[in-house]
């Protein structure tokens, strides 16, 4: 099959590129694996959020950030880049299949909302469903579990946020279930029946005090998850918001929803369960990718290709037990590699690990080293530590976008098509 | 037979070590999300492995609940084979149960077909007449209200037989199925006549049963016998023929050829089934392929129809997306609504079993749902299991995606 593009991954990355390609008017088609790094990740939009002090305002630091960090993704596309990438995003949320479910924030303040173990996270934009967890508000907090959901501790995410100065205490709801494997995805099914939501809220009542927040943990409905929270507010009468989890992640799935949809909108291919096994090479221009379909291989022919396979944690570069590292998918040349003889990884576990900067080596455009059509974005990119800095969301969107303006500019598609 | 191992199973089960244990298979399972009967694909398939132990009793039944749809493991984005895994689990626990009569006889559309077609009409009336399947739901535990095909009262093969592919030198060999031959013989009329409107001689093998029903419902040995007997039928059309594929309609039935047999019932070694999975081609694939070579003929006529797409997971296995939404944007005038929902719950002869009918109608809801919702006034989907389920839970008709092309066509 023949495109204008073809984007390899389906994670934050790869669905911005595709959707922003096919809305430029390219014939793009989007390849994956498998479903990827939406369904495990909280969802909000964190864009830079320690450099390593905590940042409060992205705006203020992105800059002289960037310019201490030459090989960053930041440092190549700029703050302008990332702020495009956030209107458009913010635009897409708002036109997409979900009523009313909207993303709030900007690059100007970091909010701060709690995690599932109530540690304190820097993110620029967020749901509006978590945006009253804003450590900010200064409003106290009552944390609300079940202990259903077993990966989920109220009086835990309570008690750390007492540490970090908030006024929280925690309740448990008994939720009836008819399992023992609960997760957040199968009670999001539920907060999705006005009915059974109603009864919750019911239940939760009894058990609040005046004057504080409800924090919940984020399974406020799939299918519209705006009309759940809302719902779910007004009953209590009070601010409510969701906290993130651990995987699945409802919020996680939302927003794939929404950038899946904005791609199958504007005419985007999206193709899952498509593993790219190889590359057909014409000296320095990969030609078509193969992957593995079933009986046979299927091939995918571009004059472009967008790289957003993810770094080590999807597995698209490995480590192996020889100490060999590669872009599993490309093959291409990467950078960031520890030199011969330096440590690739220090004794801290949550220290700055050498190893997590390695990326496929791109140029000022970044367009990939020894491949002069494949344009990379996302987790794929050397130069970032994303989990350290508070910068994957940021970096996702923003490269993305990126990979799609430079290939719709360069293969001469309708003028003004990128924004 | 029954312990098959070989080089692939074990490669099968030694994937089960790349599960990080990331929950993505359970988001997208259909079954598992409706039902606590199912714990879900990560549970059945990556954790419980590990407690079966080859030769000694499952400890654990519930895998039994699976539908075998294996979305699971075209999500998993570490390439676990978890359907496979629980596949080969439900055929070691239906060894160990022991298989209803009623498995023997509903995944045997051979013998079904046969017996129905030349006794249709009274056939038809049996299988619509209400005591009758209540009788068949208390003695067999076939759901008296499973959707059930209605017999043609005509074989596709006899048609085929009756008449011949002009020979234009390129051929193409054409896999109806058996839902073709007894119950739609007019999809397989529209397959053979658009490959002859675009330039192929169609050669139609004589052919039997895939073994798809058989191995769903853990008959292992059988359907090994069943699809290599189509192998052995199909292989000598191809074998030294390069430039010769197989195609069909039957999404299902070809995603059988092309991996399933392969992989499921472990016969990698086999030469013949090699060959022809090789060369196995979905109609909608093919169509395609050739539009993008610029082989297709688009001599498209106007279909002012609004239709609602729904791609079933068997086709969504072959892993190439879904090629009839790319079909249906050349015909002027047709109005598509891709359907959002994963599974009709049918799964071949799962949701006509007693205790899964109403599981079944669960994990329909949504697409039933959506397709009310959509306003359509037909629904085109490439699997016939799943055309009958829709029509059955949403009263709305339903045809292959190649009925469109058909009409578009003029033929």
């Amino acid at each position: 099959m023949h495109y204008d593009a073809v984007v390899i991954g389906a994670g934050t990355a790869g669905l911005v590129a595709g959707a922003r390609l096919a809305e430029g008017g390219a014939r793009v088609c989007v390849l994956a694996k498998g479903v990827g790094s939406t369904h495990l990740a909280p969802a909000t939009i964190d864009v830079l959020g320690y450099t390593p002090a905590r940042v409060s305002s992205p705006a203020a630091v992105f800059d002289e950030f960037a310019a201490s960090r030459p090989d960053h993704p930041y440092a190549l596309l700029g703050v302008d880049a990332v702020g495009e990438a956030v209107r458009w995003f913010l635009g897409s949320v708002a036109a997409g299949p979900l009523p009313e479910y909207r993303y709030v924030g900007d690059l100007e303040r970091n909010i701060l909302l709690p995690t599932a173990v109530g540690a304190l996270r820097p993110s620029a934009l967020v749901p509006s469903t978590m945006a009253a967890g804003d450590a900010a508000t200064g409003e106290r907090v009552c944390v609300v579990g079940t202990r259903s959901l077993r990966d989920f501790h109220a009086s835990l995410c309570a008690a750390n946020l007492r540490r970090a100065g908030i006024d929280a205490r925690s309740v448990d709801v008994e939720i009836e279930l008819d399992r023992a494997d609960a997760n957040t995805l199968g009670l999001a099914r539920r907060f999705d029946d006005p009915a059974w939501r109603a009864g919750f809220a019911a239940r939760l009542a009894l058990k609040l005090r005046a004057h504080e927040s409800v924090g919940l943990p984020a399974m406020l409905g799939l299918r519209d998850p705006h009309g759940a929270w809302s719902d779910v507010q007004r009953r209590l009468g009070r601010p409510v918001f969701e906290i993130p989890t651990l995987p699945p992640s409802v919020p996680g799935m939302r927003l794939f929803e929404i950038l899946r949809a904005t791609l199958r909108r504007a005419g985007g291919r999206l193709v899952v369960g498509a593993e790219v096994v190889s590359a057909d090479r014409s000296g320095s221009r990969i030609v078509s990718v193969a992957t593995a379909a079933a009986g046979h291989d299927a091939r995918y022919g571009a004059p472009w290709f967008v790289l957003a396979s993810g770094g080590f944690g999807s597995g698209a570069i490995e480590l192996d037990s020889h100490w060999d590292t590669r872009d599993r998918v490309l093959g291409l040349p990467l950078r960031g590699l520890p030199e011969p003889g330096e440590p690739r990884f220090v004794g801290d576990y949550l220290a700055e690990q050498p190893m997590a900067r390695v990326g496929v080596a791109v140029d000022s455009s970044l367009v990939a080293e020894g491949a002069d059509n494949v344009v990379v974005a996302g987790a794929a990119l050397p130069g970032a530590v994303p989990w350290r800095e508070g910068s994957g969301e940021g970096i996702a969107l923003a490269s993305g976008s990126y990979a799609a303006r430079l290939v719709l500019a360069r293969s001469g598609a309708p003028a003004g098509a990128a924004a | 037979m029954s312990e098959v191992g070989g080089v692939l199973e074990e490669l099968m089960r030694g994937s089960l070590d790349h599960c990080v244990k990331c929950t993505i298979c359970e988001t997208q399972c259909p079954v598992s999300n409706v039902t606590p009967l199912f714990p879900g694909p990560k549970y059945a398939g990556p954790q419980a492995e590990r407690y079966r132990v080859l030769g000694e009793p499952s400890v654990d039944s519930s895998v039994d609940y699976c539908s075998g749809c294996g979305i699971c493991s075209m999500s998993c984005p570490q390439g676990v084979k978890i359907a496979e895994i629980n596949s080969q689990a439900r055929n070691r626990l239906k060894q160990q149960k022991g298989i209803p009569l009623r498995d023997r006889i509903i995944t045997r559309p051979t013998w079904l077909g046969r017996a129905g077609t030349p006794v249709a009409p009274v056939a038809n009336f049996t299988l619509g007449f209400r005591p009758l399947r209540v009788l068949g739901e208390k003695t067999l535990g076939v759901h008296r209200d499973g959707a059930a095909p209605k017999f043609a009262g005509r074989r596709f093969s006899r048609w085929a037989r009756g008449r011949t592919s002009p020979p234009t030198g390129r051929r193409v060999v054409y896999f109806h199925g058996c839902g073709t031959e007894y119950y739609e013989p007019w999809e397989g009329e529209k397959v053979v006549q658009i490959l002859e409107h675009n330039g192929f001689e169609v050669v139609v093998p004589k052919q039997d049963c895939c073994g798809l029903p058989l191995q769903s419902s853990g008959l292992f040995d059988d359907a090994r016998k069943v699809v290599t007997a189509l192998a052995r039928a199909l292989v000598p059309y191809v074998r030294n023929e390069p430039d010769t594929i197989i195609v069909g309609n039957a999404t299902s039935c070809t995603l059988m050829l092309k991996r399933e047999a392969r992989e499921i019932l472990s016969l990698e070694d086999d030469p013949d089934l090699k060959l022809v999975s090789e060369r196995t081609y979905d109609i909608c694939e093919l169509l395609l392929e050739l539009h993008d070579r610029g082989e297709l003929k688009t001599d498209f006529k106007p279909v002012d129809e609004h239709i609602a797409y729904h791609a079933p997971c068997q086709q969504q296995g072959h892993w190439i997306g879904k090629p009839a939404l790319e079909l249906f944007a050349l015909i002027p005038g047709l109005e598509v609504s891709e359907m959002n929902a994963r599974c009709c719950g049918i799964a071949g002869t799962y949701g006509l079993k007693a205790e899964k009918y109403d599981i079944a109608m669960a994990v329909g809801a949504d697409l039933f749902a959506q397709v009310r919702e959509s306003g359509a006034n037909e629904v085109a989907c490439d699997s016939e299991t799943c055309r009958w389920q829709i029509t059955h839970a949403t009263g709305v008709g339903s045809v292959h995606p190649i009925d469109y092309l058909h009409r578009a066509y003029g033929l």
